[in-house]
């Protein structure tokens, strides 16, 4: 072995996306930790990670479509459309919430070993993942419940879950750096959460937004703003993959949706490296 | 031997401390902003006064040297001399300020012993994860698997959760995994403070077997100079962020020894403060010197020591003796030497006639262990003790440059030449 290391101030490390690959275990192990020790010494264990989701579409379903009278585009129950969206919504806000705080979580880890920090939120969302895994799961068996099948369309699914993916890495490592800067981070995180809920078409679909919105005269475009929201081109892509296109698919929304993404993931990944190395002297 | 596989060159490590009362060291985000908004609204002065309160702080400061392969290095220093900092930045777990660092080969770093040890998970996963983060494939993890139990002693309970282990268990089980580390390059840092005797004698023993039968470059950061000088050829001694020494183990040691203030083979009580004695004796001085007359605190295992007690008897006594106990670092009693030995002189005398007297007790070379000692005296006569001055000298035996190969790495408080014959008794 004579891989030599030069290690040096301000140095942008040629191999690290190498080391990455070689850490590529480790970040394995983070996972399979987290999921382990999630469930462990809790009465029904496995089966919160199917109550919660259940419990919450229940809940969405009766609130927004009996109570606020929402309607369900044809044939679609507003149960399946409640929980296509209740699928990413609840990836994203697990990984995100879970990425943001990994990094402090495993502070220990941080100050005493060396390996490429971007394993540990990297392998929260990799934790959040299998709890989408039993939600897609508990939704294919709705499906079969309410006899509703996807078409063809499913086949799109895969994009969105990427999108999902970036969404939630992305902003995550933002959060999960930025935390460990400011400690007052972690009091923000539960508000984008809260926040984000609501501006993305989780309980309702996002056809209810209007495309202009004239307000004192003035012609708003709230769609395209609305779009903003990554968010909202993954769930509406979702609906779109699962329920037979039955929602419509807002192109303009979609496009942002990725671009945003791209840009969230890239400059997610650039303010990590850059904050990286000061983080076992701040933590 | 001859190659070098680290060479650190001006290596710099600045942090920056804020002496402000109540601060965490964490930045709020609040915090920053208020001070961007205040800074908008206040004159430049205040700001200035504001940076008054952040002061930079090198820990490390142009620091050179340089490791051959398969060298044993001790890194010593008082606390807060920027050893750990060096090891940080070696492992790679924080980046320098200045200069550079060259490494050929694998570094595994040991800075905590149980480092992601997760308490939930069972001693066998536990295994997995941890030396997932030491840096050990999943296959290398698997075949050494079986080795690291037996090292562990810990294989009936082996799919019990950690946090149930007793406190020696999780110790042996966090070290087991780390010793069976395969890297070119091991930086261990204190380990070896935690846990019983025998532990920390088991893990001296591996860390032996690495450095000696595997060949690998060890760098040992401890404050147990009886372990360093046991395991190191050559040492560092960091003082305040630069190397204060470099070398043979024996004399890094000693300058550690001799930088230390407040130790001193010699004992010189104050009457006028804290006199040590009663009315039929006091203690006047207790010394340890070398046969040569050094006064220490170091000397060279080789050389013979004088013990000398002087002490004022006040009122005749019928008998009266002077001894001491010889501890080691961990304070055993080494053993015990009182004047009722002497062959023959002034204890008749002295205790007929009040007055001042020296009693001299002589340690033959070579008996001495390397080690920090300390000395512990006390006189008494048949109706009560003089005087009892619990460590009141402290100094060191190192081994002696020249190096004879038996004083090497021998265990034990003493290392005396005992006589042997050898001769065959059958065929």
């Amino acid at each position: 072995m004579n891989a030599e290391l030069l290690i040096e101030p301000g140095r942008a490390e040629k191999n690290y996306w190498r080391d990455l690959w070689c850490y590529r275990e480790l970040f394995y192990f983070l996972a399979w930790r987290d999921i382990l020790v999630r469930y462990k010494q809790t009465v029904i264990g496995i089966a919160w990670a199917v109550i919660q989701p259940l419990l919450t579409t229940v809940v969405f379903t009766l609130v927004f479509n009996r109570v606020a009278k929402l309607p369900a585009p044809d044939g679609v129950p507003y149960f399946l459309l409640v929980m296509a969206a209740q699928l990413p919504w609840q990836f994203f806000s697990t990984s995100l919430s879970a990425s943001s705080n990994s990094l402090i979580g495993n502070a220990n880890l941080i100050s005493k070993v060396y390996f490429p920090r971007l394993i540990v939120p990297a392998g929260s969302v990799i934790t959040s993942f299998v709890d989408f895994l039993i939600t897609a799961g508990l939704l294919a068996a709705m499906m079969l419940w309410f006899q509703f099948l996807p078409d063809w369309r499913l086949l799109a699914l895969p994009l969105f879950v990427a999108l999902a993916f970036g969404a939630a890495f992305g902003a995550g490592l933002w959060l999960c750096a930025l935390n460990v800067k400011y400690r007052d981070f972690r009091y923000v995180i539960p508000f984008i959460v809260q926040f984000g809920f609501f501006l993305s078409p989780v309980g309702y679909s996002s056809d209810r937004v209007p495309a202009i919105w004239t307000w004192h005269g003035f012609d708003i475009p709230a769609r395209l703003l609305y779009s903003f929201n990554p968010m909202v081109g993954v769930i509406d892509g979702f609906r779109w993959a699962l329920l037979r296109g039955q929602t419509d698919l807002w192109w303009p929304g979609i496009q942002l949706s990725i671009v945003l993404t791209a840009a969230l993931c890239l400059s997610g990944i650039w303010y990590f490296r850059r904050m990286e190395k000061t983080f076992a002297d701040v933590i | 031997m001859s190659d070098t596989i680290i060479t650190v060159s001006n290596l710099g490590k600045k942090y920056r401390i804020r002496h402000q009362a109540g601060r965490q060291c964490y930045t709020a985000l609040r915090d920053v902003l208020a001070s961007k908004i205040k800074g908008l609204f206040q004159s430049r002065e205040s700001e200035i006064g504001d940076r008054k309160s952040v002061e930079d702080f090198w820990a490390l400061n142009d620091v050179s040297f340089e490791v051959g392969r398969g060298e044993v290095v001790g890194i010593i220093g008082r606390n807060g001399a920027g050893k750990s900092t060096l090891l940080k930045i070696l492992s790679r777990i924080t980046e320098p300020t200045g200069g550079r660092v060259r490494i050929r080969g694998r570094v595994a770093s040991l800075l905590e012993v149980g480092t992601g040890f997760h308490p939930e998970l069972t001693g066998r996963e536990n295994i997995f994860l941890n030396g997932a983060i030491l840096g050990m494939r999943r296959v290398e993890i698997r075949r050494k698997f079986d080795e690291i139990v037996a090292f562990a002693e810990v294989d009936q309970f082996l799919d019990t959760p950690v946090k149930r282990y007793s406190s020696g268990m999780y110790m042996r089980l966090a070290f087991a995994v780390a010793a069976h580390l395969e890297p070119e390059i091991l930086i261990v840092d204190e380990v070896l403070a935690v846990g019983d005797m025998e532990f920390q004698k088991k893990c001296l023993g591996k860390m032996q077997d690495v450095s000696t039968k595997e060949g690998r470059t060890v760098l040992f950061v401890s404050h147990n100079m009886a372990a360093i000088s046991r395991l190191c050829q050559t040492a560092v001694l960091l003082d305040k962020g630069a190397i204060a020494a470099r070398g043979n183990t024996g004399s890094v040691v000693a300058a550690y020894f001799q930088s230390n203030a407040g130790d001193n083979a010699q004992f010189i009580p104050d009457p006028a403060k804290a006199p040590v004695g009663n009315d039929t004796a006091s203690l006047i001085a207790l010394s340890v010197k070398g046969a040569d007359g050094g006064t220490g605190p170091t000397f060279v295992s080789s050389a013979a020591l004088k013990v000398e007690i002087t002490y004022r008897v006040l009122k005749p006594v019928r008998v009266l003796h002077v001894g001491f106990d010889l501890h080691g670092a961990d304070g055993t009693i080494a053993f015990n030497a009182i004047d009722m030995d002497a062959a023959e002189g002034g204890a008749d005398e002295r205790s007929h006639r009040p007055g001042v007297y020296m009693s001299v007790c002589a340690i033959p070379g070579g008996l001495l262990n390397r080690g920090r000692y300390s000395i512990t005296v006390g006189s008494d006569t048949p109706s009560g003790v003089n005087f009892y001055c619990e460590n009141a000298v402290y100094f060191y035996i190192v081994p002696a440059d020249g190096r004879d190969a038996h004083s090497e790495n021998r265990p034990g408080l003493v290392c005396p030449r005992l006589s042997w014959k050898i001769r065959q008794v059958s065929l």
